[in-house]
């Protein structure tokens, strides 16, 4: 139990997904205009992650690991199937976007039509896919991937969160015309990036 | 769209830089770029791969239905990737190590994925190819200059030979998360500086 919260605060604070290894840089910088996007994004981006990671964990396990298939018989005992990982992770989540996507569609019309173009390029969010593959470096159980999955999530979901809140505040300053927009997003970014590098020294 | 092939590859590279204007790529152009050595394999790797997948999605543009089309995409770079990550363990195997899930991630690049869906769902396929190549070339300078000055002042090493003299104190924030931010940040400013057109609206 103790393990689990670990890899929780680890995943969410020291090794923020966004912030430590820049994953899911695209739509960070792209929808962290205004809060509320920012917010539903984030929701939208730690319930893919709840769900893809263990997922993946299951199809990792269970048919590509050397020897996974083993279950299936004596003759399958040698086989590794785990250079297919790439391929079957990324479908599996794609299918998870799109559940995502039906549903938001069904019950958060205005969350599906703020979201707009970034809800199908959530299947591309390096994020996503990105646990999926620290899950198998890092050998992971399946219920630490699943703690790891939302943790990292959650984490993404703050810091994008607290992006949006600094740009909405920016608007009422003077930024240099070259610096403007982008330029500045990433200068903050860095900024939040040295907050966040605070939190390395937690010992757990 | 009937803009010369010239523009086409050279475009990519200042005027609509997938990096600094599209906002597309930045996450692996981040984490590789400590050092010189892994940002041009990261670059050859990902030039690769939008270059083939452009072409490859460009020849089946006219028989892939609407509703699926992503998956196929995501089917065909998904391959190449694999393809790519296979290539740099038998050849390269320390740098892909270092690498570590970058080369995997080259699958959610959206440049990779952007320039299929924006280009080469439209465009023959000798087009397509060459703005892979342009995109993906404009992912590396960005990628290289990073690395460059990453490196140069992180660790006073360029391609891991020492080039700074002893006496110069390595500045490890380089090395750190922060300073590719502001690197990168500071680059768009110069870029913009350069070519005022792309100033953004207040």
């Amino acid at each position: 139990m103790e393990e689990l919260l670990n890899i929780f605060i680890k995943s969410v604070f020291i090794e923020n997904m966004a912030l430590a290894y820049f994953l899911g840089m695209c739509t960070f910088i792209a929808v962290s205009k205004k809060v509320d996007t920012a917010l539903g994004l984030g929701v939208a981006v730690i319930f893919v992650l709840g769900i893809t990671c263990p997922l993946n964990n299951l199809i990792y396990t269970f048919l590509l690991k050397e020897g996974a298939l083993s279950w299936a018989g004596e003759s399958f005992a040698k086989v590794d199937l785990s250079f297919l990982s790439f391929l079957s992770f990324i479908g599996s989540i794609a299918a998870a976007v799109q559940i995502v996507e039906m549903t938001l569609d069904r019950y958060m019309p205005s969350l599906y039509a703020a979201l707009g173009v970034f809800l199908p390029l959530i299947a591309v969010n390096c994020a996503i896919l990105g646990a999926s593959l620290f899950m198998v470096e890092r050998d992971y159980n399946f219920a630490e991937s699943t703690v790891f999955g939302i943790g990292s999530g959650v984490g993404w979901a703050l810091a994008i969160v607290a992006l949006a809140a600094l740009r909405e505040k920016m608007t009422y300053s003077k930024v240099p015309p070259g610096l403007r927009g982008l330029g500045m997003t990433f200068m903050v970014t860095g900024l939040m990036a040295f907050g966040f590098m605070a939190f390395g020294g937690i010992q757990l | 769209m009937a803009s010369k092939n010239s523009e086409v590859l050279l475009d990519p590279l200042f005027n609509n830089n997938p990096i600094a204007l599209q906002v597309l790529g930045i996450c692996s152009a981040l984490a590789v770029t400590t050092k010189l050595e892994t940002a041009l394999v990261m670059s050859l790797a990902l030039t690769t791969v939008v270059a083939c997948s452009n072409v490859a999605v460009s020849l089946i543009r006219t028989r892939i239905p609407p509703s699926i089309r992503i998956i196929v995409q995501l089917t065909i770079i998904a391959s190449l990737v694999i393809i790519t990550d296979q290539v740099l363990k038998a050849f390269v195997y320390d740098i892909a190590k270092q690498l570590s899930v970058f080369v995997g991630l080259i699958i959610t690049n959206c440049i990779v994925m952007g320039r299929a869906e924006a280009f080469a769902m439209q465009n023959g396929p000798g087009k397509s190819f060459l703005d892979g190549v342009g995109n993906g070339l404009g992912y590396s300078v960005v990628l290289i200059l990073v690395a460059f000055f990453r490196e140069l002042f992180g660790s006073g090493k360029l391609f891991g030979i020492q080039v700074l003299p002893d006496a110069y104190q390595t500045n490890g924030l380089m090395l750190l998360a922060p300073s590719a931010f502001f690197l990168i940040g500071l680059g768009i400013w110069a870029l913009r500086v350069w070519k005022t057109d792309q100033i953004e609206e207040n």
